[in-house]
């Protein structure tokens, strides 16, 4: 859809095109609702909550640009994996009752507002001034297409992640390591 | 346009139609079963063989007041049963009864019904936390330490028979097995002779997910009170109640059609969707059998069969399918 509609040419909300805006505007507040829970919660269980809401948000927008694979590893490792890992590490950790804040960096206040002004000012900016192109639909976005293209188009990012895992893996090690020679 | 989205209407209500109906007559079919496995009559008395339980419990779990114990997270405890049910009913959503009763049938079905059972751990997770109760905060550690150590056999199982079938979508999976039981995944082929093997890695997992006896350790009456759902009493107690049956329902139709050959008959004449329900029935009557049969294990004992034996094997398995499919 071209982004400079005339709000008088604008399809209704009862139309196709109207619902898929209003759906997606949906998923647009989940995410967004979901990431503010998670910065400002109170207890650590709610910030995983609010993350684990943004997480369904992101991957409601994965299926909605037309790759449903991805959504739903977005689902199954970030919530399924992630969220839980993280749950589980609150679980043995001692509670924690009232949010502990530390000193007030020099992001706070005034200065914070205007990070966050200037930032939010740069991407209406292009995302205003962008020429927006509709893209035509390359695939289906299925698990063979998405199989063929990482081993043959994308093989060396597929290798640099698998290193970065790697690294993860080893740096994870290290830490454990540290911790049991006390 | 309107087709589609009455469609999609109609199909989210029979999906929540199906799993409601189904939670409430399989708690009267457990405890009848209990009840006849232990030599003691079980409900017997509304209606004819107490077929009328389930809707005099129904009123009387929605007539309850709703308690929300002092100190406990409200939000929390409140969206843990909802979250409970959600899930499942999604699940139903691309579950293939038939060649042609699925709601929608999906190219990454498996996938969908595995990111959507990972939500069921969170709601375990949030009722326990969410109750301010320290015997729900130990039962919820218990469910998710098990759902993470099942769902790595469970998902490497589902590998191995999706390679051997080249598709993610359950009704393209059920499709590769039609024919006589000969067809079926659990009967061992020349590229995959340890599918029995699959099969009862997979069964067992099922159990262990569904958090039914004897890996009911997240609600282990004698050491934890009720587990999580200690503090719920009326409807939140109930959602619970329908999620666990309606995931029962959700594995059973997933080792149907990965393992059953789907709506297939076993002879090859037929096919339709009574077979279907007369597989996730008899496996289902299989579920309610094993819990009134075997004492509960130990949380030791649950951890270990998973990482030492469950997933050693089921690697071993997908190993050995990968080389024997590249060599036939």
């Amino acid at each position: 859809m071209n982004p400079t509609v005339a709000l008088s040419e604008a399809p209704g909300l009862f139309t196709a095109d109207g619902l898929v805006g209003l759906i997606f505007l949906i998923m647009l507040a989940t995410t967004v609702i979901g990431g503010i829970i998670a910065c400002n919660a109170e207890r650590l269980v709610r910030a995983v909550a609010g993350l684990i809401v943004c997480f369904i948000g992101v991957a409601a927008l994965y299926y909605y640009l037309n790759s449903p694979f991805v959504a739903m590893m977005q689902m199954l490792i970030y919530v399924g994996a992630v969220c839980i890992t993280i749950a589980f590490a609150i679980m043995l950790a001692a509670p924690e009752d009232k949010k502990k804040s530390g000193p007030a960096g020099p992001l706070t206040g005034p200065l914070g507002l205007i990070t966050a002004g200037l930032v939010t000012f740069g991407m209406a900016a292009m995302a205003l001034k962008t020429d927006f192109i509709p893209m035509p639909k390359i695939n289906m976005g299925t698990v063979e297409n998405i199989g063929v293209e990482l081993l043959t188009t994308y093989s060396m990012v597929f290798e640099l992640v698998s290193i970065v895992l790697l690294i993860a893996i080893i740096g994870a090690l290290v830490i454990a390591r540290q911790g049991r020679s006390k | 346009m309107s087709l589609t989205v009455l469609n999609a209407i109609i199909a989210v209500v029979i999906a929540i139609g199906f799993a409601a109906l189904n939670a409430a007559y399989l708690v009267w079919a457990e405890r009848r079963g209990a009840g006849r496995i232990q030599r003691r009559p079980g409900p017997n008395v509304n209606g004819p063989f107490g077929l009328l339980q389930p809707l005099a419990d129904g009123c009387k779990l929605m007539t309850k007041q709703l308690v929300i114990p002092g100190g406990a997270d409200k939000a929390l405890f409140m969206v843990a049963p909802v979250l409970a049910m959600a899930p499942a009913i999604m699940s139903f959503v691309t579950i293939p009864f038939s060649n042609v009763v699925v709601a929608k049938s999906m190219d990454v079905g498996v996938l969908m019904i595995f990111a959507f059972a990972s939500l069921g751990g969170m709601s375990i997770l949030f009722a326990g936390w969410g109750s301010r109760n320290k015997y729900g905060v130990m039962a919820s550690v218990r469910a998710v330490s098990q759902a993470i150590s099942y769902e790595v056999p469970m998902l490497i199982t589902v590998i191995t028979i999706v390679m051997m079938t080249g598709s993610m979508n359950l009704h393209d999976l059920a499709v590769a097995q039609s024919g006589g039981f000969w067809h079926w995944n659990v009967i061992p082929s020349l590229s995959s002779p340890l599918m029995p093997v699959s099969f009862l890695i997979f069964f067992i997992c099922s159990l262990a997910e569904t958090n039914r006896a004897p890996f009911d350790l997240g609600e282990a009456e004698s050491e934890l009170v009720a587990g999580f759902h200690t503090e719920y009493g009326s409807m939140g107690f109930g959602l619970f109640f329908m999620g666990e049956y309606a995931n029962i329902v959700i594995g059973a139709s997933l080792i149907t059609i990965l393992f059953l050959g789907g709506w297939g008959c076993p002879f090859g004449l037929f096919p339709s969707v009574f077979w279907f329900l007369l597989k996730i029935y008899i496996l289902i009557a299989t579920f309610i059998w094993i819990r009134w049969t075997f004492p509960r294990t130990t949380i030791y004992g649950l951890l270990n069969l998973s990482w030492k034996i469950l997933i050693p094997i089921s690697l071993f398995n997908l190993l050995l399918t990968a080389g024997l499919l590249k060599v036939f």
